[in-house]
């Protein structure tokens, strides 16, 4: 149901049945290890490309997902989902191993919550029993594609960040044991003219603060209703500049309970991550893994997980276009 | 940004800029340029060891021994990037390794070893100048255009 | 010794010069070797630097700008023999070294090597 103007509401609280987070070597060595299902050495995964990599951790991630629900991939009706090859290649390949119904996405880095939203809004809606969502990134596909060949000697400069070689993705039901999605607000396209590639988190720090906003305008409730807040991939300096414009808009949001997934991922020992991890993988892995082992826990009651995306491509920026960015939120609590 | 960037942005937009710009952390210029010129200056004196070798040890004078030097600093620069230390090292020392031929060698090896994955023709042929090809096309474009301007000149001062 | 001092020095300041292109100028890194590739075009067509090359030795042969001179210098001593048409044909004698060895050790990189991500 739509409340305010750009929020929807799940009256019939879509359940998370179960999700699956893959990561790679790097991921492997940071301080969320713990909380993702399978962990590869090889950055390669023994594929013949990155790319057919990053599609094989969708797939492990999408099969692991729908068996620890157990189900078969028979009984779902709708996958969704996106990353950031061209042509959503990654997703696309991963649809054609699962065999379902599939609905592809673009959302950069936002992808995993525009599939989360899109997902609860078909099985609150009845149009769907059993719907999966997931996202996939590998840091050298990305690299690949979006900036230098891997073994090219260029300086990053610190504003850079480290897209995160991860997939994670969520089965969602009708009812069920496990984490209720209860809202999700669209993001706008938000577009501050910022226009370096390698400053990602202020391209896209101005998204992430305006659906924040739209969000508790819509729902008219405080920030004090959510017990953690995270933005996707902002970043340091992404994640200071929202603190910093939230401060400056009088939205009173508690510093305590506003992280980043890209400061999460990673800790204070892997330096080459610069000012933190990016990517769709990002989002999906520290949401799918971490942020819903707490909820499960009981560690968290409500959650607002804001995933963050920079509507960037390697041609625009060379036509010198500035990066248009977009912030897609949803809302999910513990029963 | 250029001020000229800055006059095509609106107002918020450009309030946005200042406000990111305040909170960017600062590139470490100096320290940047000391890395580069300890490292940058590193590979030269390696090259002139080089130079000299085939100097003392080969038939090379120092016109000549120009052609091995440089093949030697690529050999060099192509084995440090298969090995995967090359962008490491690179981080670190910035131009310090760029500048010098040894970055020509490792953005072409770089690129061609990235793109095998999409066959020997359309990805290693195709894309090995990716990063290089402007070097190439600026140097030669520029030399050809000083050749005529300096052989303009001869013809009209000679004669 | 002193060549290798001088060698060190000037190598050392031309990389300076880049990182402060790269830097301050927020050039991207193809664009801040074309400038000193063009540079160094330049600076050989003003009769500079074979000075700096005898002064500073491998100081300035191994930095990308003493491609450019090459290509000038390439281009100028055809000219001076065959004329004009010599601008063209000249152009990649001189360098022809470094960028065949490039395009050679490149290929059999690409052969036998997988990139470490």
């Amino acid at each position: 149901m739509l409340q305010g103007h750009q929020t929807w509401v799940f009256q019939n609280r879509p359940v998370i049945l179960s999700s699956a987070v893959v990561g790679g070597p790097f991921e492997a060595e940071g301080p969320l290890a713990e909380d993702f299902d399978l962990l590869h050495g090889d950055l390669w995964l023994g594929q013949d490309s990155y790319e057919k990599a990053e599609k094989k951790m969708l797939e492990e991630a999408c099969e692991m997902a729908t068996h620890k629900a157990g189900l078969q991939k028979q009984d779902i009706q709708f996958f969704l989902g996106g990353d950031l090859m061209n042509q959503i290649i990654s997703s696309c390949f991963a649809a054609r191993t699962l065999a379902v119904p599939f609905l592809g996405l673009y959302g950069a880095c936002s992808t995993s919550m525009e599939g989360l939203a899109l997902a609860s809004l078909i099985v609150d809606s009845r149009a769907g029993r059993y719907v999966l969502c997931g996202t996939a990134s590998h840091n050298s596909a990305a690299e690949k594609q979006y900036r230098y060949p891997t073994e090219y000697g260029s300086q990053k400069p610190p504003t850079a960040q480290w897209t995160v070689t991860a997939a994670g993705a969520a089965l969602l039901g009708p009812e069920g044991d496990g984490p209720k999605v209860t809202s999700a607000t669209i993001g706008r396209v938000v577009d501050m003219g910022v226009s370096d590639p390698f400053n990602m988190g202020g391209a896209m720090a101005p998204a992430a603060v305006d659906t924040i906003t739209a969000h508790f305008r819509d729902l008219q409730i405080s920030p004090g209703n959510y017990d953690l807040i995270a933005t996707g991939d902002l970043g340091k300096v992404g994640y200071k500049i929202a603190v910093d414009l939230f401060k400056k808009q009088g939205l009173e949001i508690p510093e305590k309970a506003f992280v980043d997934c890209g400061l999460l991922i990673y800790g204070e020992d892997q330096p080459a991550v610069l000012a933190g991890g990016s990517g769709c993988g990002c989002s999906a892995s520290v949401a799918y893994g971490h942020i819903l082992n707490r909820l499960k826990k009981g560690e968290l009651k409500r959650v607002l997980i804001v995933a963050t995306g920079a509507l960037l491509s390697p041609l625009s920026y060379q036509q010198k276009e500035s990066i248009p960015c977009i912030a897609h939120a949803v809302s999910i609590e513990s029963d | 940004m250029s001020d000229k960037k800055m006059k095509k942005l609106t107002p918020v937009q450009q309030e946005y800029q200042t406000f990111a710009k305040a909170r960017e952390p600062r590139r470490p210029v100096l320290f940047n340029c000391l890395k580069a010129f300890l490292v940058g200056g590193g590979i030269c004196l390696l090259g002139q060891g080089v130079q000299d070798f085939f100097i003392w040890n080969f038939d090379f004078t120092e016109k000549t021994a120009g052609d091995p030097t440089v093949a030697v600093m690529v050999m060099l620069s192509v084995i440090l990037t298969v090995a995967g230390v090359y962008d490491h090292i690179a981080q670190w020392a910035g131009a310090g390794t760029a500048v010098p031929v040894t970055g020509f060698a490792n953005s072409v090896a770089a690129s061609a070893m990235e793109h095998r994955t999409e066959g020997f023709v359309l990805g290693v042929g195709g894309q090995m100048f990716k990063l290089a090809g402007s070097v190439i096309v600026y140097g030669v474009f520029a030399a050809f255009i000083i050749g005529l301007i300096k052989t303009g000149i001869a013809m009209l001062g000679g004669s | 010794m002193e060549a290798y001092f001088w060698a060190f020095v000037v190598g050392g300041l031309i990389c300076v010069v880049g990182q402060l292109l790269l830097d301050v100028g927020r050039f991207t890194p193809a664009h801040t070797m074309s400038i000193l590739v063009v540079t160094g075009a330049i600076l050989d067509g003003l009769g500079l630097y074979e000075p700096l090359i005898d002064f500073a030795g491998a100081g300035a042969t191994v930095p990308i700008t003493s491609f450019g001179n090459a290509l000038v210098h390439g281009a100028l001593t055809e000219a001076e023999s065959t004329g004009l048409i010599g601008i063209l044909t000249g152009i990649f004698e001189v360098t022809s070294a470094g960028i065949s060895a490039a395009i050679i050790f490149g290929f059999m990189a690409a052969l036998f090597f997988k990139p470490k991500g």
